[in-house]
């Protein structure tokens, strides 16, 4: 082979080769083999997934915003997002002050909303997830209330209003059993449909080891039907919190819808708008944390 | 021959929307105590039904099954049964799987660590000490099926019921854990039925080979005594011409006398 017909890219290894006496190609050879790991191995550099999804969210943060500030521009009736920024620094700046019963920090409002939420969703998950294993243990009790479940839930939650000011007398139970009424739907479903979807070969396991009604439920029954239930109340949760500014607004008192209200008869939009950004942030963090406890719950055979 | 398992005259039929379906008739079987008898035929014969009616899971229509001087009325842990899907609970660890079976046999003889003890070495047993803590979805497919066969052992059942145990591995597993089950029932010299569909498990296996008839209302056709020496060795078995024509009796009741119908 002619020097000239050798390949531009390896003068070295070819000098070697060439100038080796005979007996030696083998140890060329290794030399061959022992330089190829020097070169750098080449790597494809690309931006980690975290990145790119963190760069996606901002992105679509900063639209949003900048589409927020353009209709603010063209019309002179909605705040545009600098306004509302200082106009929330000052509302934040001191959330837990108290200047009489309409008039109390944005903290304050937040708390009594969240406590309405907790006692009525408690209450509801409570009630609605027994029933919902009871349901889903027993045909003829699923069918019984099949009927009744399926006139009631597609109501909507604040036609419940005037039942609960009738019966409680009093506006704060009344939104409190709104909320109740409005996230029982989600948990007894959920965890009915869990209790039945439970494979048959847990059940046979139960029957062929025999086991004992509390046993079936704690060892079998409730770890299967977990990852249901906590969509069931993943579910209730957001419903509840859709309501409760909803169910505020009609009934009054300390909490984040009412002031909504309150500030709309102040013409004070700016606050509007911070108290749906708020809104919007507190239930981001419900979902997220009841997601959390989801992924902590689930056992990895696929049926969370 | 002693009865420790009779089965007289059993009739199972399923009520379907086109009328009775008789799945199971005139069966008559009876397993002495220590033996055991694999049950073969084409899918669909009613041979995991028969397995079922053992285990307790559902009711025969008519006849009489006796285990050990009691009718079976029901499933109870005097029967281990080991599923083809292993059947593991997800969220326990493989000891709290056999842990649970323990308990509900144990609970009101032995103390937490004596019945603690019995779990540990029903997982030895399998070969699985070191699986100890690990939950289901982190250990293969042959793994499972022998916390599987821990489990159904650990409770010291009359008889060992297996349901087309190593049906769903690869060749290669479910020929390692065909030599384990050997082992084992060697060990503890268990009275085993097993469903199979595999021709050689069931020769290697079993003392008895029952052959089932196709379905509807199949029976049993042929049962063929397996006089092979214990232990057995795959190895040497697979030139060994006895154990040729007892395969080959087999293989020609299957594919002669009831070859499949619509396969």
């Amino acid at each position: 082979m002619a020097m000239s017909d050798a390949p531009m890219a390896v003068p070295d290894e070819m000098h070697a080769q060439r100038t080796a006496p005979p007996g030696t190609l083998e140890a060329a050879a290794a030399t061959l083999a022992d330089a190829a790991p020097e070169k750098p191995p080449y790597v494809r550099t690309r931006a980690p997934e975290w990145l790119t999804r963190v760069i996606a969210m901002a992105l679509g943060l900063v639209l949003f915003i900048c589409l927020w500030s353009v209709i603010a521009k063209t019309g002179d009736r909605l705040p545009g997002p600098i306004s509302t920024w200082h106009s929330a620094v000052e509302v934040f700046s001191d959330p837990f002050y108290r200047k009489g019963p309409n008039d109390q920090g944005i903290g304050w409002n937040i708390l009594n909303s969240l406590g309405r939420v907790g006692i009525g969703f408690g209450l509801a998950a409570l009630l609605g997830i027994p029933l919902g294993f009871l349901l889903g243990r027993f045909r003829f009790l699923s069918d019984m209330a099949a009927p009744v479940i399926s006139l009631l839930r597609p109501v909507s939650p604040l036609a419940w209003l005037p039942i609960g000011l009738l019966v409680f007398k009093a506006a704060n139970p009344a939104a409190i059993y709104v909320i109740f009424i409005s996230s029982i739907w989600p948990m007894i479903i959920n965890t009915a449909v869990g209790v039945r979807q439970i494979p048959s070969d847990y059940m046979n396991v139960a029957r062929v080891l025999n086991l004992s009604e509390w046993k079936v439920f704690t060892k079998i029954l409730f770890p299967a039907v977990l990852p249901f239930m906590l969509t069931g109340v993943r579910l209730a949760i957001g419903v509840a919190w859709l309501v409760i500014v909803a169910a505020e607004m009609l009934t009054g008192g300390v909490g984040i819808g009412f002031w909504v209200w309150d500030e709309w008869n102040n013409l004070n939009v700016q606050h509007i708008i911070i108290a749906i950004f708020t809104v919007g942030i507190v239930g981001l963090l419900l979902e997220q944390a009841l997601l959390l406890a989801a992924r902590h719950f689930s056992h990895g055979e696929g049926n969370a | 021959m002693s009865h420790f398992l009779a089965i007289e005259n059993v009739q199972k039929t399923f009520e379907s929307r086109k009328g009775k379906f008789v799945a199971l008739k005139e069966i008559n079987l009876t397993i002495g105590e220590g033996q055991f008898v694999a049950l073969i035929g084409h899918s669909g014969c009613g041979k995991s039904t028969l397995l079922n009616l053992i285990a307790g899971l559902t009711e025969p229509s008519a006849g009489v099954m006796i285990l050990a001087g009691r009718e079976i009325a029901g499933p109870g842990p005097d029967r281990g049964v080991v599923f083809q899907n292993h059947s593991l609970l997800p969220w326990l660890t493989c000891f709290e799987n056999v842990y649970l079976a323990v308990e509900r046999v144990f609970s009101s003889t032995e103390s937490k660590a004596q019945m603690r003890e019995r779990s540990l070495q029903a997982l030895q047993l399998v070969g699985l000490t070191h699986a100890e803590l690990k939950f289901p979805n982190e250990i293969s497919g042959g793994m499972k099926q022998r916390v599987g066969i821990a489990r159904a052992l650990s409770m010291e059942p009359k008889v060992l019921l297996l349901d087309e145990p190593f049906g769903a591995l690869d060749a290669l597993t479910r020929a390692h854990l065909q030599d384990e089950l050997i082992r084992i029932v060697g060990k503890t010299g268990s009275t085993v039925v097993m469903v199979t569909h595999d021709v050689d498990e069931a020769v290697l296996l079993s003392d008895r080979v029952v052959m089932m008839t196709n379905g509807p209302a199949a029976t049993i056709g042929e049962i063929l005594e397996i006089d092979l020496p214990r232990p057995r060795q795959r190895l040497t078995l697979a030139t060994d011409p006895h154990y040729m024509a007892l395969r080959s009796e087999v293989l020609r009741f299957l594919y002669q006398k009831e070859a499949a119908i619509a396969a």
